[in-house]
């Protein structure tokens, strides 16, 4: 019997020949990624006495969470990082890029078929490369740096296939917000995800990241897309190691298959307080906002901001509403100014801020005041996760978060815009 | 490894965020306590040492934040028992050795204010208010060998021993 995806790439990572779902295994880890929570493992690791990591050259360490530092404490953090990564010998350190995950894919680090651990839970978006990626605490990173390997069980897997379509206006994070409002948030706990199927293959690799990133929000532990020549194609120049494509084996055995059919499909919103709690957008009663946030590892990328931007060309952000737009990375910000983008925010009275998590976790620019609203393209609306208990967070598209900005309360984005974006 | 206590219980999907919000990691101890599960504000100033919470489905989904078993293990919390947990969450407890079990059922037997006794290392969770006896699942043998040793560090801690010493 062949393997899924999963058991593929765990059956590399442990040097075996086979692993199947439900075994336990200890893997060796391809990729360590740590933002700011290397500081708390360098400080571990010294205080234990580590000299040397397993291998520094398997390392990254980005700065995401706290850029620029906003206060004191957090320029303390990041220096006390900047010399670990000195003293430890660590060549891959992107202290200003941009949010890890983006920073990750557009550098070439994440490699179909291998296996990366992150200091971050939405590490499951380099599924969309088809690498087994997770998230982990401090305590297991600071094992893994030092030792190189983890305990872990494989896991069983489900399959997603996703057909129908195309849906004018509609974007891959409406279809990420269907399925956890249709299966739950627990419909992949302890488990990994293959999303699949003939929207799968047609989704541009921005896309596909959106996805993989809120598989975590379906309890998922991998939340791959097979590898195919679009994703060795987006790695050429950024790798100077070989990509090759990578899937599962034809006869793989899935704990379950699910369809999921997006001809018709509305934009969707989840409303406080579980990225679960999903509705269509034409069911949601009129809901003023105080702040509309574009960006975050889930939709800060290019084609996110291009899609924004054609909304908001020509008009105004209401003036009730605040719209901040934080781009994923250096590079997206880069090409969004290329683009005109930038300019088409400034000009309708946004916000643009550094690239970084920003308001996402609620750590820095943009919190919420109590009984504050706020739209937001980001992937957990968790009660008080962008700032006071007391506000609230609906999760929508870059598309409805750019024409709620506009009105100042939620709105179909389909009213100013009707072009298919899925690509 | 037995462990008695009195329940504190919760509902489904109960999140990171609100057992170490985000605005409070940074914080100290004393500030950092106050927010603990702010969705119920008597929690962190009412709950004892050796407490045990039972929850619903998906306890600790969200952030791989390592502060939210740690924040509970810090107050003094003696264990979890919940329906099923997020794996980021169930994982970080594994590594700091705070036990958490999980119990089908055990949100049905469980009424807030009853004694449980747990015995960790078979995972049989007795409700002593109304004599009910579940089984939940047990830890594997790699799982409580990092419990039994206080956590993967003391487990790292012997092994750079052992490779100093060979």
């Amino acid at each position: 019997m062949g393997m899924t995806m999963a058991e593929k790439a765990l059956a590399r990572a442990s040097g075996q020949g086979r692993v199947e779902a439900g075994q336990y295994i200890t893997a060796i880890v391809d990729r360590m990624m740590a933002h700011e929570a290397f500081a708390p493992c360098a400080i571990t690791l010294k205080r234990l006495g580590v000299k040397e990591l397993y291998d520094p050259d398997r390392v990254i360490v980005i700065l995401d969470h706290y850029f620029p530092a906003p206060t004191v404490r957090m320029a303390e953090g990041h220096k006390l990082i900047r010399q670990a990564v000195e003293e430890y010998g660590i060549k891959h350190f992107l202290g200003h890029a941009g949010i890890c995950h983006q920073v990750m894919c557009e550098e070439g680090y994440v490699l179909p078929g291998h296996l990366i651990l992150g200091t971050d839970s939405h590490t499951t978006t380099y599924g969309a490369f088809g690498a087994a990626s997770a998230g982990i605490g401090v305590t297991e990173m600071s094992y893994v740096l030092a030792t190189g390997e983890l305990w872990m069980r494989a896991p069983p897997t489900i399959r997603f296939d996703l057909k129908g379509g195309p849906s004018p206006g509609i974007m891959s994070k409406d279809i990420i917000l269907y399925i956890a409002g249709v299966f739950t948030t627990e419909v992949a706990q302890y488990r990994a995800i293959e999303f699949a199927g003939e929207v799968a293959a047609r989704m541009s690799l921005a896309s596909r990241m959106t996805l993989s990133n809120m598989g975590v929000e379906l309890g998922a532990k991998f939340a791959f897309f097979e590898a195919d020549e679009k994703t060795t194609e987006y790695l050429k120049g950024r790798t100077s190691e070989e990509a090759r494509t990578f899937g599962p084996d034809p006869d793989a055995e899935y704990e379950a298959i699910h369809t999921v059919d997006i001809t018709g499909l509305e934009p969707q919103v989840a409303l406080p307080d579980n990225p679960g709690n999903v509705e269509p957008i034409s069911e949601l009663v009129d809901q003023p906002v105080d702040q509309a946030f574009l960006g975050s590892c889930t939709n800060g990328r290019l084609e996110d901001l291009a899609v924004a931007a054609q909304i908001l060309k020509g008009r105004q952000v209401n003036p009730r509403t605040r719209l901040l737009v934080t781009p994923a990375s250096q590079e997206v910000l880069l090409q969004a100014t290329r683009a005109g983008y930038t300019e088409t925010f400034l000009q309708a009275g946004a916000h643009i801020t550094p690239a970084g998590c920003g308001p996402c976790p609620g750590g820095h620019m943009g919190l919420l005041a109590s009984n504050e609203v706020c739209v937001s393209s980001t992937n957990r609306n968790f009660r008080g996760r962008m700032g006071s208990p007391e506000s609230q967070v609906f999760l929508a598209s870059p598309a409805t978060v750019a024409a709620s900005a506009i009105t100042g309360r939620i709105t179909d984005p389909r009213r100013f815009w009707s072009e298919t974006t899925l690509s | 490894m037995i462990s008695k206590g009195r329940v504190w219980k919760f509902g489904h999907d109960v999140d990171t965020d609100v057992m170490a919000p985000w605005s409070s990691l940074t914080e100290p101890w004393e500030e950092r306590r106050k927010v603990i599960l702010h969705i119920r504000p008597e929690f962190a100033e009412q709950a004892r040492p050796g407490d045990i919470i039972v929850a619903g489905r998906n306890w600790g989904c969200g952030s791989s934040r390592e502060q939210a078993p740690e924040n509970l293990k810090n107050l003094g919390i003696g264990a979890v028992v919940a329906e099923s947990f997020g794996r980021i969450y169930f994982r970080n407890s594994v590594a700091i050795a705070f036990p958490n079990i999980v119990c089908l059922g055990v949100h049905d037997v469980f009424e807030e204010g009853d004694e449980m006794e747990l015995d960790l290392s078979t995972a049989r969770v007795r409700n002593l208010t109304c004599s009910t006896e579940l089984q939940g699942q047990s830890y594997t043998a790699e799982m409580l060998n990092i419990l039994e040793k206080g956590g993967l560090l003391n487990v790292l801690k012997e092994r750079l021993l052992n490779k100093a010493g060979g």
